[in-house]
């Protein structure tokens, strides 16, 4: 917590109220304390606040993992501001933790000096024991470098609901919600939208919405009362573009996204998936929207996911099915038939940690190989990566068009971190957004299943039921112009260099790449997710007077057509991924150019201060 | 520009698409082609209304064959496109064309997920007990001990039973017929295209190159009146012109009688009375799992049950939700859960950096 001005005095309490400019909380507990719930109320009030914010749930792939233990974890951060965020944050500032466990699997992570705020309840010697430690660390000496505040949140919140006909289970079912109260006081949140929150949430059991009602007032009133802290903080408002926001996770984001290119394309959107983590709240999202005209289908399997959709596309729907790795690996087949039918189609990977299950519900970058590379046969096929959890929105589209126009199955890659993470959206004014009608052929003159546009290369989009026009299509090699299968070497050959010229051709689509930052140095060259702390560490490493650069990448195939030209007017270009070094190699192939790398393979996403430690002596060998 | 069908009856030629065929001379899949292309104008579905999907194997080039719409995919993957194909445009008429490799083996989890959902396909599988394509690999419904190219020593991996593995899937229409009985052939595809709900029809299918004569035991001139019983709904279980049949035992079992009057003989009043349209799949399943040696082979229509359909119940739900919500509005998919706005006053009126005048807006 900076904290940038002078404070104010609380008349009243005679305790200060400090004005900071950006604070990083994490909400740490085990993983039935509903700590993604208090993390997302607690970031509701920020947004509502003014201040812009980013979030990122970290929690175990295990549903409810031993309670007590550091394997049963679970955490939500938040980063809000008076500026800009481009990232959760580094070190949270507050770590509020629930047990020791949640303590021990988090403190290494606090900024030195930060804030622990301990529900002391739960430090009973079998929890102590639990979480491997030997000793009580509140006690022990080993948090001194902290300000620790040990409150007993668990007992607090029976003393404030012992007049219920609540059975202990059930109050302590609130304890998150007094410990959201103790929050909101000290980074003076207003409670009453809060308190409307909880009762429209448990409308149907108005005695529970009653009972977290009492505890969140009484965590607030124990900050007011309490002779604990000696301050409270307030962070004011960012100066944010005029508009209507709401906070978006990057899977919501991507789920509306293709619903609103449905719309643009004036197609009815269907959605063949199977379930998977991280992927899945993309699938439940769009399940709501039926009334949209989306058909949501939950395979038996990945591969039915990709050929259910398949054959929506085919019958004249936009379609998408959505994955993590290991279900795109089981996809892979169908990508091959989807490119040679060539029919539109959006495959959404959000990336998790690999190989094999490797690691469910943790971020990495490390499918760009697979999705550019990974089908038999030369099988190219246009991807796209998005930046941030609103970014998602915008990337869906474009997939969408793009598919639409070029007759291509395209891949849309984010990751677990942006996927989960959320940060504040505004939404486009109505109106804005550009429509792409979809247009299919009905005309039986002259027509051929793969004649193609001139200018795109895209052949004919036909729908069954259009009459005169009825032919065959399949996975076999096919004549150049009729669609019939054929096995003649130069056809083929031909073909090949067909579907690989189309795809080229999307390089029209791509903007003029954007530096930020001086040229002539260190460029810092990211893609995907890991915008945000690249984005930052530039800033940074500008403001010590680091001659760096950033140049972030959104199509990765085709790759902008003036990149090369870009990265040779740096004296030094890095590549930041979370892979061992994807992005790298494909640079290296690409544009026969030296790159430095850093990578980071931890199923964490990059913190700003990995990229500039990683960049300062870089920048300073120039 | 379009032209609608033709409002003259449609013929056979009009199915029949101008691909030579290439299957073996003498495959079972002919005879299968021209009982399909005869039925369809019986249909009353304009042709352009109709796809045919197919995996792959021998069976799969059937589209081409179809002068309709037509998609040869991937192997085993036909019922899931098929599925998403239906689902997104209920009105058209989908075919399944499959083997009993595709379908059985590396499409049985499809097959069966298709079976359960009532899914309105028809399913055509042409089932041959062999892998023809790849020239003579033992299939799923090859018998226990066929010695075939990968299997030298005999096959060790027991057969499933079509029939019985789609009824326990919970398949709606169940059939079976072999490949020279043409005229029970056209009923059987033309009762299956008719089916409301998912409908499976196992054809025996001769392989002439790698699995010559499997039927032969059943399908023979000289035997088949005493290996295959034609069941009918309505009717007694009657073969060898009516002096067999089916009766259950008090364990509830079936067993072969002569029927007749006279000693050693049952009356027909006892024999099982086919009922297609029970909503129990008990005795079609019976009916499937009959077979040599002791029994007669049932072939015709096992199966015949209206429920529900996939197609029904999701226009169900759109109508629900669109009766419940109202035709979407984009602008208020975009508003859902809390918003909050920030008027142009807040905004710092032009007095942030041009990196402030960016912020939020995720693009």
């Amino acid at each position: 917590m900076q904290q940038i001005e002078g404070h104010e005095t609380d008349a009243k309490r005679k305790r200060t109220v400090h004005e900071l400019e950006t604070v990083v909380i994490r909400f740490s507990g085990d993983s039935g304390d509903g700590m993604q719930l208090t993390g997302g109320e607690f970031t509701k009030a920020s947004a509502l606040a003014g201040n812009d914010l980013s979030t990122f749930p970290d929690y175990p792939s295990e549903i409810r993992a031993p309670s007590g233990t550091v394997a049963g974890v679970s955490g939500f951060q938040v980063q809000f501001s008076s500026h800009r965020v481009y990232t959760p944050g580094d070190e949270p500032d507050v770590l509020v933790a629930f047990n020791p466990a949640a303590l021990k699997a988090n403190l290494a992570d606090v900024k030195r000096g930060g804030t622990l705020i301990l529900n002391e309840s739960a430090f009973t010697p079998q929890n102590i024991q639990r979480a491997g430690y030997t000793t009580n660390p509140i006690e022990d000496g080993a948090l001194q470098n902290y300000r620790v505040y040990s409150v007993p949140v668990s007992r607090l919140t029976q003393l404030a609901l012992a007049d219920t006909q609540l059975s202990v289970k059930e109050i302590l079912r609130s304890t998150n919600m007094w410990a959201l109260g103790l929050m909101f006081w000290m980074f003076s949140r207003p409670i009453e939208v809060e308190i409307t929150a909880i009762n429209k949430k448990f409308a149907k059991k108005p005695h529970i919405a009653d009972a977290n009602i009492k505890a969140f007032k009484a965590g607030y009133n124990y900050g007011e009362t309490a002779e604990l802290f000696d301050a409270n903080y307030t962070v004011p408002a960012a100066r944010i573009r005029p508009g209507t926001y709401r906070n978006i996770t990057g899977n919501a984001a991507t789920a509306i996204g293709m619903v609103t290119a449905a719309k643009l394309a004036e197609l009815p959107l269907f959605v063949g998936s199977y379930p998977i983590t991280p992927a899945t709240d993309i699938l439940q999202e769009l399940a709501h929207h039926k009334h949209h005209g989306v058909v949501t289908h939950q395979a038996e399997d990945e591969i039915a996911g990709i050929c259910s959709a398949i054959g929506g596309a085919y019958g004249g729907s936009l379609a998408m099915t959505n994955t993590s790795g290991p279900g795109m690996a089981l996809k892979s087949e169908a990508l091959g038939l989807a490119v040679i039918l060539e029919i539109p189609l959006v495959i959404v990977n959000v990336q998790r940690g690999g190989p094999s299950t490797g690691l469910p519900t943790k971020t990495e970058q490390s499918d760009l190989f697979q999705a550019l590379y990974g089908r038999h046969g030369e099988a190219p096929m246009p991807v796209i990566a998005a930046r941030s959890p609103g970014d998602c929105f915008h990337a869906a589209i474009e997939a969408s068009r793009i598919a639409i126009k070029y007759m291509t199955p395209v891949i849309l890659l984010t990751d677990g971190f942006i996927a989960n993470g959320s940060e504040p959206w505004r939404l486009p004014e109505p109106g804005t957004l550009t429509p792409f009608p979809a247009k299919f052929r009905t005309d039986p003159q002259d027509f051929a299943a793969y004649r193609r546009d001139p200018e795109t290369l895209a052949r004919d989009w036909v729908k069954p039921g259009t009459p005169g026009l009825e032919h065959r299509i399949g996975g076999l090699e096919k004549h150049v112009l009729t669609g019939e299968v054929s096995y003649d070497p130069q056809n083929h050959e031909k073909m090949s260099h067909l579907r690989a010229e189309k795809v080229a051709k999307i390089v029209a689509e791509i903007p003029p790449t954007h530096v930020e930052g001086p040229e002539g140095g260190l460029l810092l060259l990211s893609w995907g997710g890991t915008w945000g702390a690249v984005a930052q560490a530039q800033k940074q490493l500008a403001t010590e007077g680091k001659r760096v650069a950033h140049v972030h990448l959104r199509w990765m195939n085709p790759l902008p057509p003036d990149l090369g030209a870009v990265l040779k007017r740096f004296k030094k270009v890095v590549v930041c991924e979370l892979n061992l070094g994807q992005l790298s190699h494909v640079v290296r192939a690409e544009y026969l150019l030296h790159v430095e790398q850093i990578n980071k393979i931890q199923g964490k996403p990059f913190k700003v201060s990995d990229v500039v430690e990683g960049a300062r002596p870089l920048a300073e060998s120039l | 520009m379009t032209t609608a069908s033709p409002l003259v009856p449609l013929t056979r030629k009009d199915f029949v698409s101008p691909q030579e065929v290439k299957w073996c001379p003498g495959c079972g899949d002919y005879s299968i082609l021209a009982q399909v292309q005869r039925t369809m104008p019986d249909l009353g579905v304009p042709k352009e209304n109709i796809v045919f999907v197919s995996g792959i194997g021998c069976s799969s080039r059937f589209p081409y064959y179809m002068a309709t719409y037509g998609v040869h995919s991937i192997h085993g993957r036909a019922p899931a496109i098929a599925t998403g194909l239906k689902l997104a445009r209920p009105e058209l008429k989908v075919f399944v064309v499959t083997g009993d490799g595709d379908a059985l083996s590396i499409g049985g989890n499809h097959i069966i997920h298709a079976m359960r959902r009532n899914i309105e396909l028809t399913v055509l599988m042409f089932n041959n007990r062999i892998y023809g394509l790849t020239k003579g690999q033992v299939s799923p419904t090859s018998e226990l001990g066929k010695v075939t190219k990968s299997t030298p020593l005999g096959s060790i991996d027991k057969p499933f039973e079509p029939a019985a593995l789609v009824l326990g899937a919970g398949a709606t229409f169940v059939a079976r017929v072999a490949d020279n009985e043409v005229a029970l052939m056209q009923t059987i595809i033309k009762r299956a295209s008719e089916h409301k709900g998912v409908a499976f029809v196992e054809i025996l299918q001769n392989c002439p190159v790698f699995n010559d004569g499997a039927y032969d035991a059943l399908t023979g001139k000289e035997v088949k009146a005493e290996r295959q019983i034609v069941i009918q709904h309505g009717k007694p279980l009657l073969f060898k012109g009516g002096t067999m049949g089916i009766r259950i035992n008090k364990s509830f079992m079936p067993e072969v009688v002569e029927v007749g009057e006279g000693e050693g003989k049952v009356p027909v009043s006892e024999i099982v009375v086919h009922d297609e349209t029970a909503e129990s799949p008990a005795l079609a399943q019976m009916l499937a799992h009959m077979g040599p040696p002791n029994f007669p082979l049932p072939v015709g229509i096992l199966r015949a049950v209206r429920t529900e359909t996939l197609t029904e119940l999701q226009l169900d739900q759109v109508s629900k939700a669109v009766t419940a919500k109202g035709n979407g509005i984009i602008e208020e998919l975009w508003r859902q859960g809390d918003t909050w706005t920030v008027a142009a006053t807040q905004s710092g009126e032009g007095n942030g950096s041009a990196d402030e005048e960016e912020l939020g807006t995720g693009d």
